[in-house]
């Protein structure tokens, strides 16, 4: 028998793979028992009501999607009173995605989800524009990033903290290190990389609202990179997240340094995706002779040639 | 008991096509084996298909698509309109080749016992989506009623349409200006005067849902109305297939066709 679990700071989930924020939700229920998953990981939740951005939301592309959402919801009082009571209804940790558009509101929302019962642990996408500082993502820069970092940390003293790091920046080790110092007790890498498509019948966007966000399989190449980097550049765990659809996938994730993997876009194209990528780690660390899959955790990393060498 | 298809309603799987046909110049029809599938899938429900042609080529995301044929030891069918690269991959497929398929998906059309007459009027390939409407009603003794609307007669599928249900059909034609909005409403107007239907359905034109909205209100008759949005999960997990509806304080919202639909009120769809 493999042993699955996975440590990340102070949490132990069951096995390492959990759903990417924004491309899941508890209608998956009707598909498989989510209680299967090492976490479940919700939509982000904005402090008040968005309707989203205009369509079309979503363009397809040779191996992936754009996407230009625009994170509509009902706004955080919404989530914790009508929400929260059927994600309650798992057994498997939630970890709540939260957006907002300041520092202040990134503490107050996470001081209000440590303070909800059935939250096991944060995720603050940073991605979103920040209102101080023109529109620019948190995540682009480090001195934001980590001041969101570190209000949310004072905010919510005890609750597991992760940051989700965005591609759009020109150097995502020191936007790592920035909120690892700041607080963070993970660092998810990465959100979808912006990217655009055009219709050339009509002269314009495919999307609604011009550009948007790349994920699925043509994206993997350039997280698992950014994985990589993040792991060598910070001591708490990274999360992987970018393209990975099947077994071997997050095998190369977890040996870029990721202690656990997120799965989005697959879902779409494979419901049960996240299913077969657990079966097939366990599968393969079975062939491998590998009894716990968190020794996978930065095999291939220059540190562990290193150590093979000595 | 099958515990399975209560505690998960919505399967993926792989199933084995039994028949691939050409309709017309235009559609195409496929037969899948899925007995357990067929048999628990509901008229206006639909599947989403990983458009694989036999030699495994075909766009990224699935494609949405209406139940056109199911039901307790029948085959699962699909009727659709060979358009874009999605729908040519499918319409690529042969007997003995395998389809991924998910599903049933989505809120289906509502028949109530009590009604006696309904009326149907479809657009084009609209008319796949409520063909199960109308053997569903004629098992529930519900006299079916149906206008037809298409380019030409070449396009109007009236037996993939009817199947055994025996509807009482109208077809019109663009052709020779029978399908005009101005001329489908006298028809409907006379309709409604001679036997007034219980409920009325409509798919595959915005400008037959308008009419229709327009003269059911006028009526008091109770209506439907399937709705097609493109589509990322088709489960109600992504948001990007939302359509204007009104809610019941007639506040506009925007709704998921995967999941609160793709059928919703008459009166509360907005036009797209
Ligand atoms: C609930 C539902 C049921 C449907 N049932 C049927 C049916 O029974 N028969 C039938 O012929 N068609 C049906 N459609 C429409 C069908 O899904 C599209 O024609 C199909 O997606 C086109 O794909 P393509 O790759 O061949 O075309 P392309 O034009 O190449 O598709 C390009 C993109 O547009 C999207 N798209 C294009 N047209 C539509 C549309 N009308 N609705 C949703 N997405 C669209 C595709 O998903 C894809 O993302 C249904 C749509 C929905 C939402
Ligand atoms: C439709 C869609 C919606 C998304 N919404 C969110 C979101 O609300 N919050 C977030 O942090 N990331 C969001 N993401 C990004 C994913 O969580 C993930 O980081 C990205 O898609 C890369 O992973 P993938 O290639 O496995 O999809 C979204 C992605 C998609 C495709
Ligand atoms: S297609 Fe994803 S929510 Fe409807």
């Amino acid at each position: 028998m493999v042993d699955l679990a996975t440590r990340i700071g102070t949490l132990t989930l069951a096995n390492p793979v959990m759903p990417a924020s924004g491309t899941f939700g508890p209608e998956l229920a009707q598909v498989f028992d989510l209680d299967r998953l090492g976490a479940l990981v919700t939509k982000s939740v904005t402090p008040e009501f968005r309707a989203g951005n205009p369509l079309p939301r979503l363009c397809e592309t040779e191996a992936g999607v754009l996407n230009s959402i625009g994170i509509p919801g009902k706004g955080l009082d919404h989530f914790i009173a009508q929400a929260m009571p059927e994600w309650r209804r798992f057994r498997a940790p939630l970890v709540v995605s939260l957006s907002a558009p300041t520092v202040a509101s990134f503490a107050d929302c996470a001081a209000r989800l440590a303070a909800t019962p059935g939250v096991a642990a944060i995720e603050a996408n940073i991605s979103c524009p920040n209102l101080e500082e023109d529109g620019r993502a948190f995540a682009m820069h480090p001195e934001p990033a980590a001041a969101a970092t570190a209000a949310m940390r004072r905010a919510a003293p005890g609750m597991p903290l992760w940051v989700k790091l965005s591609p759009n920046t020109g150097d995502i080790a020191a936007v790592a290190r920035a909120v690892e110092e700041a607080g963070a007790d993970a660092v998810v890498v990465a959100n979808t990389i912006l990217g655009l498509a055009i219709d050339v019948e009509t002269a314009r966007p495919k999307l609604g609202s011009g550009m948007g966000g790349f994920s699925g399989p043509a994206f993997k190449p350039v997280a698992l990179r950014l994985v990589w980097q993040c792991a060598q550049a910070v001591r708490i765990p990274v999360i992987g997240v970018g393209g990975i659809a099947t077994g071997e996938d997050a095998v190369e994730f977890l040996m870029a340094g990721a202690s656990a993997v997120q799965v989005g876009t697959a879902s779409f194209v494979s419901p049960t995706a996240m299913l077969s990528v657990i079966e097939a780690l366990e599968k393969f660390c079975a062939r491998k002779g590998i009894a716990r899959v968190a020794e996978l955790t930065g095999a291939a990393l220059p540190r562990a040639w290193r150590e093979a060498a000595e | 008991m099958d515990l399975g298809a209560a505690a998960f309603p919505v399967a993926e799987a792989s199933v084995t096509v039994i028949e691939s046909a050409p309709v017309g110049r235009r559609y195409h029809r496929l037969l899948l084996d899925a007995p357990d599938l067929s048999a628990r899938s509901r008229p206006g429900q639909f599947f989403h298909l990983l458009c694989r042609d036999g030699g495994g080529a075909g766009p990224y995301l699935r494609r949405p698509m209406s139940i056109w044929r199911c039901g307790e030891g029948r085959p699962l069918g699909f009727l659709f309109h060979v358009k874009g690269k999605g729908t040519t991959a499918l319409a690529r497929l042969r007997e003995g080749d395998a389809l991924s398929v998910v599903g049933p998906l989505g809120h289906g059309f509502r028949l109530d016992p009590a009604w006696r007459r309904i009326l149907i009027v479809a657009r084009g390939v609209g008319l796949a989506t409520l063909a199960p409407v109308t053997e569903a009603a004629a098992a529930m003794g519900i006299a079916v009623e149906a206008v037809l609307s298409a380019r030409a007669e070449a396009d109007l599928m009236a037996p993939e349409f009817a199947g055994a249900s025996g509807a009482a059909i109208t077809a019109l034609f663009d052709a020779d200006g029978g399908s005009d909005v101005e001329h489908v409403e006298k028809m409907l107007r006379a309709r409604f005067a001679a036997a007034r239907p219980d409920a009325v359905f409509t798919c595959g034109s915005n400008r037959l849902f308008l009419l229709l909205q327009r003269l059911a209100a006028e009526h008091g008759i109770p209506g439907q109305v399937a709705l097609e949005q493109q589509m990322g999960c088709g489960l109600g997990m992504c948001f990007c297939c939302v359509r204007q509806v009104r809610d019941e304080t007639g506040k506009v919202v925007n709704l998921r066709v995967c999941a609160e639909g793709p059928v919703f009120d008459l009166q509360a769809a907005l036009a797209w």
